[in-house]
């Protein structure tokens, strides 16, 4: 068992805290979750090790989340990154987002990479050997600008390559206190990172940020239909839960030749891709970026990409994606506005 | 209902996006090219893609007395001399709608895994393909925890080629490890796009990662496999395509199938000779 860095010096691993009893085993099947009225009653817990103390566990709303609330009313604008399917350019678009915003000296950006098991955000900012402290009022984000905190579980790692193996509940745990236990202070924006799928993270975090307000999300993915297939469902996912989706992001989209200039789709949009997504589902499409492999260089070596190659098609693109964006949220469409965000 | 199954291995990468179901697809149609019987598990759940690929989204999981019959991959072409056939399951064939999701926490997740690896009537299979979700999280405990019994061959790690990439596949080695499972081979796939204009190798997502961790954990390297855009299309198409070629045929023209061919070789040598051993399923590596 990996055992985190936890500034907190008497845990070994950060439990859930509050209303989440301590169980002894994992939960069998058909449980009903050992925060619900239901925990230690039903059928499916006849037998269970927990059955005790879920049974005997606090019941009531979460004590949390009162906290998280508190945490959270000093943040202007909070956006969830999501895609169903991996490795479509989730933690990639985050960093970029967020080195574009964090431009303006003004504005202060927080990031919080909720991907438990494969978290990219660190290295993607180059801070990946950083560690978090603590203070009196919480955890202190790692801070790669002035105005840019990220918060992400490699920073808590002893080993750069440890694996995080753990089931839902303790990934819950440790996103409740990303939200409750650091102390972000005055954000204009929070950027919010996710692993892909539709489980155990993406309902703890809307449950955790619901009373608190979320913008909405942005969802990312690649133009070939395999990969539609699973941002549709998390499209789906988003209205069930009821996060609005502030728009799709086509990322990967065609690629130029370095030597040549002759364009190529790599991955094929043989349904129609992004656009055609958005325009089925009934939500603002954003923009597409293409494939430059300068991007993934950049994000190995820790470097913002925007400032190291503001002239490439793969940064306009994403200008007028953020320019969408912030039209999405509310926000004048240019960072050079800084004076008119009454926001801040 | 593993009995039968001679071996089971695992397609494992912590990334996501890198490629798991297109390798357990190719690997499945090289493997079946070579006569053997492969089935292919899909236990990723929120975001199943194995029906897509293999052009059998519109089926339907049949109920036998006894468990779960898995949907066979029809359109292989002639079922020629020495060729083999492929079944797959996945929670895909379930759905009502393609685009429904699939909102479970972890012990409904658990649930299902273990009712696909008890449930489903394999029969007689050769190879086991087992594709997964990314990361190291409920899917894959609950997999390791159900497949002791049955001792897996062991996994195929996948990664692409860039530092991002790979330092999230290191956790998912270090996983294997944890939990027992022996690495048969890292794959190192979208190493490098060859430009169909000028013929210009680009590493898109840089090159050479993938080879580099195998050695730092001391495990094989199976191959690199280039981006083809043609094998994409070729698996979307399939629909389309009203000739009599089949699938199987297709892949054997396909540039990314003589990689394949030396990939399963590989895969061949390390699982046949455990057997031929005598040292039962894998247990001598």
């Amino acid at each position: 068992m990996v055992i985190l860095k936890v500034p907190v010096a008497s845990e070994d691993v950060p439990q859930p805290s509050g209303a989440a009893p301590k169980l002894v085993a994992p939960e069998p099947e058909h449980c009903p979750g050992p925060e619900s009225q239901q925990a230690g009653k039903m059928d499916a817990c006849a037998g269970c090790p927990n059955q005790q103390i879920c049974a005997t566990a606090p019941k009531g709303p979460d004590l949390d989340i009162p906290l998280i609330q508190a945490r959270m009313a000093t943040v202007a604008h909070k956006l969830l990154i999501l895609s169903g399917k991996g490795g479509v350019g989730k933690s990639t678009f985050t960093t970029m987002l967020a080195y574009a915003f964090a431009q303006s000296p003004k504005t202060q950006v927080g990031v919080c990479d909720i991907d438990i098991c494969g978290p990219s955000i660190p290295r993607m900012m180059g801070a990946e050997n950083e560690s978090i402290h603590s203070s009196s009022s919480g955890w202190s984000p790692v801070y790669v600008a002035d105005n840019l905190g990220i918060m992400s579980i490699q920073f808590m790692l002893p080993n750069q390559d440890d694996a995080i193996i753990w089931r839902g509940p303790k990934k819950n745990g440790l996103i409740k206190q990303f939200l409750k236990d650091v102390e972000w202070g005055d954000l204009d924006f929070l950027l919010i990172d996710t692993p892909p799928g539709t489980s155990d993270e993406h309902l703890s975090i809307n449950s955790y940020l619901k009373g608190s307000g979320v913008d909405g999300a942005v969802v990312v993915t690649t133009p070939q239909e395999v990969s539609l297939l699973d941002v549709r469902k998390e499209i789906d996912f988003c209205r069930k839960a009821g996060i609005k989706v502030l728009g799709i992001v086509e990322n990967m989209s065609g690629f130029v030749c370095p030597n040549c200039e002759g364009e190529s789709q790599i991955f094929h949009a043989t349904t129609g891709g992004g656009r055609a997504l958005a325009t089925e589902m009934g939500i603002p499409f954003l923009g597409a970026v293409p494939l430059d492999p300068r991007i993934g260089i950049a994000c190995d070596y820790g470097e913002s990409f925007f400032d190291a190659y503001p002239e490439s098609p793969a940064c306009e693109g994403l200008m007028n994606i953020i320019k969408g964006l912030r039209g999405q949220v509310g926000l004048p469409p240019s960072q050079d506005g800084v004076e008119e965000m009454d926001e801040s | 209902m593993l009995e039968n199954v001679k071996h089971v291995v695992l397609v494992l990468s912590g990334k996501g996006g890198v490629g798991k179901s297109s390798v357990s697809v190719q690997l499945a149609l090289t493997l079946a090219r070579a006569g053997k019987k492969v089935g292919v598990l899909d236990i990723d759940l929120t975001g199943p893609n194995i029906p897509r690929m293999f052009n059998v989204e519109e089926e339907k999981v049949h109920q036998a007395p006894g468990g779960w019959i898995p949907v066979k991959v029809g359109d292989l072409g002639s079922a020629g001399d020495g060729v083999g056939s492929i079944e797959c399951m996945s929670l895909g064939f379930l759905l009502r709608d393609r685009g429904d999701s699939v909102v479970w926490r972890g012990p409904k997740k658990t649930a299902m895994v273990r009712q696909f690896l008890t449930d489903v009537l394999w029969g007689d299979v050769d190879y086991l393909l087992v594709d997964t979700p990314p990361g190291t999280s409920d899917e894959h405990i609950s997999l390791a925890e159900q497949l002791r019994s049955v001792s897996p061959d062991g996994a195929i790690v996948v990664t692409t080629p860039q530092a991002i990439s790979t330092a999230d596949v290191c956790k998912e080695l270090n996983f294997c490890k944890k939990v027992g499972l022996d690495i048969l081979g890292v794959i190192e796939n979208m190493s490098g796009f060859v430009c169909p204009h000028c013929s210009t190798c680009t590493n898109i997502f840089s090159s050479g990662g993938g080879a580099v961790m195998a050695e730092q954990f001391g495990v094989d390297f199976f191959g690199a496999v280039p981006i083809d855009p043609a094998f994409n299309l070729m698996l979307e198409r399939q629909k389309e395509t009203t000739d009599e070629v089949g699938l199987l045929q297709r892949y054997g023209e396909s540039k990314l199938f003589p990689v394949f061919e030396g990939i399963t070789e590989k895969l061949l040598a390390k699982t046949e000779k455990a057997v031929a051993n005598g040292s039962g399923n894998g247990e001598g590596g």
